[in-house]
C-alpha cells in the first residue's frame, strides 16, 4: 500500500526546501453527503517534520487545510543525503510516516 | 475565404452550416479555427492555448503555476502507473493492447475505426482492453480510468497532437456531427459549445473564466478542483451539458466522441499537456 | 417546519452539497469526536480551543495569549479572486528576527484558525500552504518574532463556482 506522504526534500547551498503532499480527506465537517448526512470531521491535526535528530517543522492543522494538503518550506543545516522524516496524525487518531533521502 | 466568413456567422447566430453539396475540409477548418484564436490573441504563443483559462487570466495563472509545483492529480497519477502495470487475470497487462506498449501515445486518440465505422476515444479503448482480459470494464468519466489515462497522458507529455482523418465518406461523417454538436445550441439555457469557448474565452461566465476551444482537449484527463477528484473527457461533457440544462448523453456516445475527434483535430500541432488540473 | 430563515435565503440542497465553499451556511457545528489517541496529540501541542474559536481575536488569544500589531514586514500571498475556494494558495514569509510561529486565519471560516507552524531556530521564517475559504474573506498571516506578534491581511474574493454547477 503507497504510503500518503508525497515528499520533495532539495537541498541547495544554504537551505533545504522541503514541499509536502499527504493524501487526505482532511473533511471538515460542514458538508453532507448524497442522502443528506453530515460527513463527520476528518483532519490532520499535527505533521511532524525531522532532520538531523530534530524536529525542523511542526504543522497545525484545521478543517480549513485543504483536501490533499500540501505544505512547503525551508530549512538550515541539511545536505544532501540526509534523512528527513515527516509523520502525521489526523483527529481520529489515525497517523502514517515517511522518511525521505534529502536530494 | 467565403466559407469562413460564412462558418464564424454561423457560430454567432447558432445556425447550422449546411455541407449538403460540399465535401468536409477538416483541413481547411482546422486553419480557420486556429486563424480565428491566435489573431484574437495575438499576444499568446500557440501552445500556450492548452492551459485552457490559465492561459487567459493572470491572478488565475499564479495560483496555477504554484500547484503544479506539487499537483493535486499526483496521486491519481501514482495509481494510474500501478494500474498500468498491474497484470491481468490472464497475465496480460495494458501494454499488450496499445501500440509502442502504450507508452507515449496520447497524442494519436481518439482515431477512426474503419472497421468498426467509429470513433475510438482512449477511454473507450481501455474498456475494450480491460474486457478483452476478461476483466471489468472502469467507469468512463473518473476514478480508476481517469488515472490510467492520466498515466497514459504524462507518458505522452510534450508530443504534438496527431489526430487522422481518413478520406472516408464514414470518417467524415463522423468528423462533421462532432462539428455539429459542437455549434448547435442546447438546454434550458441554449447554448452551444461554441457560445462560450468561441464567443467568449478569457471572459467569465458567472465566476468562471472561460477557456478557448483551441487545445481544449491537450490537458485531459484533469483534477477539477470543483470536482475534488480527476475526470476524463465525458466527464466534462456530461457537466457541461447539465450546467446549459441540457440532457446529457451517455459518456461513452458515439457522439461524444465525435465531439472529442473534432476537438481534438482542431488542436492538432498543440502538445499534450495532461493530466491537467482546472478549477 | 417553522423556520425564521427567509425562503430565498435558506441554503438549496445542492449548495450544501457543493463542498466546504459554501459550509458557513450550514450552520451546524461540528463537534469532533477525539479518540484517546488525538487526546494524546493535543497534549503534544494541538490547540483545540485555538482551533474551535469563531473570532480572530479570540483564536489569537487562545493561540498566543496576546494581541497582534499590524506590520509591512510580514508578507502574505494570496490571489485576488481564488480559482476555488476549496484550494486556495496562501504563503506567508517575513523579514523580522527569531521567528517561532506563523498562523493563518480566515475570519469568515465557521472556525476561524485555520493553520499555525512552530517554527523551530534554523528554520526559515516562510510557509505556504493551500486552504479552504468559505466565502470572501480577508486572510490574516500572523508572525511571532521575539515574543511579540505582528500581522499582515489581505482580502481574497471567493465566488461560487459558475456555469451554475
Amino acid at each position: 500500500m503507497a504510503s500518503t506522504i508525497r515528499v520533495r526534500a532539495i537541498a541547495g547551498s544554504d537551505v533545504t526546501e522541503v514541499q509536502a503532499l499527504i493524501q487526505h480527506p482532511m473533511d471538515s465537517g460542514f458538508v453532507k453527503d448524497a442522502d443528506g448526512k453530515l460527513i463527520p470531521p476528518h483532519h490532520i491535526e499535527t505533521v511532524q517534520f525531522e532532520a538531523g535528530g530534530k524536529t525542523v517543522f511542526t504543522a497545525l492543522w484545521g478543517p480549513a487545510v485543504s483536501k490533499d494538503p500540501f505544505v512547503k518550506f525551508s530549512f538550515k543545516g541539511a545536505k544532501k543525503g540526509d534523512e528527513l522524516k515527516i509523520t502525521w496524525m489526523d483527529n481520529e487518531g489515525k497517523s502514517d510516516s515517511s522518511t525521505a533521502k534529502i536530494q | 475565404m467565403r466559407k469562413v466568413a460564412f462558418l464564424l456567422v454561423a457560430m454567432f447566430v447558432g445556425a447550422q452550416p449546411s455541407w449538403a453539396d460540399e465535401k468536409p475540409a477538416p483541413e481547411k477548418d482546422l486553419k480557420a479555427f486556429r486563424d480565428y484564436f491566435t489573431a484574437r490573441f495575438p499576444k499568446l504563443q500557440l501552445n500556450d492555448f492548452v492551459n485552457g483559462p490559465y492561459s487567459m487570466n493572470e491572478d488565475m495563472r499564479k495560483q496555477w503555476i504554484e500547484k503544479e509545483d506539487f499537483p493535486p492529480y499526483d496521486f491519481a497519477l501514482d495509481r494510474g502507473k500501478e494500474l498500468f502495470g498491474t497484470p491481468f487475470k490472464d497475465g496480460k497487462t495494458f501494454a499488450d493492447c496499445f501500440p509502442n506498449k502504450g507508452i507515449g501515445i496520447r497524442q494519436n486518440y481518439p482515431y477512426f475505426d474503419e472497421k468498426a465505422a467509429e470513433v475510438v476515444t482512449l477511454e473507450l479503448a481501455v474498456n475494450r482492453c480491460l474486457e478483452a482480459n476478461g476483466e471489468k470494464p472502469y467507469s468512463y468519466v473518473k476514478d480508476d480510468m481517469a488515472a490510467v489515462t492520466a498515466y497514459m497522458a504524462f507518458t505522452s507529455r510534450g508530443k504534438p497532437f496527431d489526430i487522422k482523418i481518413p478520406d472516408s465518406a464514414k470518417a467524415l461523417q463522423a468528423y462533421e456531427d462532432g462539428k455539429r454538436y459542437f455549434y448547435e445550441r442546447r438546454g434550458q439555457l441554449n447554448f452551444s459549445c461554441a457560445s462560450c469557448h468561441v464567443q467568449y474565452p478569457g471572459e467569465r461566465i458567472r465566476a468562471e473564466v472561460l477557456a478557448p476551444a483551441l487545445g481544449i482537449m491537450n490537458a485531459m484527463p484533469i483534477y477539477r478542483s470543483e470536482w475534488g477528484g480527476m475526470g476524463t473527457t465525458a466527464r466534462r461533457f456530461t457537466s457541461c451539458n447539465s450546467q446549459v440544462r441540457a440532457t446529457p448523453l451517455e459518456p461513452d456516445d458515439p457522439t461524444y466522441r465525435n465531439l472529442e475527434y473534432y476537438l481534438s483535430y482542431m488542436a492538432n500541432g498543440l502538445p499534450v499537456s495532461g493530466p491537467g488540473a482546472r478549477p | 417546519m417553522h423556520s425564521t430563515i427567509p425562503p430565498l435565503l435558506r441554503p438549496s440542497r445542492r449548495s450544501l452539497l457543493r463542498g466546504a465553499t459554501l459550509a458557513c451556511l450550514a450552520g451546524i457545528g461540528a463537534n469532533v469526536l477525539r479518540s484517546a489517541a488525538a487526546l494524546a496529540a493535543d497534549a503534544a501541542g494541538w490547540p483545540q480551543d485555538a482551533f474551535k474559536q469563531k473570532d480572530e481575536a479570540d483564536a489569537i488569544k487562545a493561540l498566543y495569549g496576546k494581541a497582534a500589531e499590524v506590520s509591512d514586514k510580514v508578507k502574505l500571498d494570496a490571489p485576488e479572486i481564488a480559482e476555488n475556494g476549496a484550494v486556495v494558495p496562501i504563503g506567508v514569509s517575513t523579514t523580522l528576527p527569531n521567528v517561532t510561529s506563523i498562523s493563518v486565519l480566515v475570519p469568515e471560516n465557521p472556525y476561524t484558525l485555520a493553520a499555525s507552524y512552530k517554527i523551530p531556530e534554523g528554520t526559515v521564517a516562510a510557509v505556504s500552504n493551500r486552504l479552504k475559504m468559505a466565502k470572501t474573506s480577508n486572510v490574516i498571516a500572523i508572525v511571532e518574532s521575539d515574543g511579540k506578534l505582528y500581522s499582515a491581511t489581505k482580502e481574497v474574493k471567493v465566488t461560487v463556482g459558475g456555469c451554475g454547477g
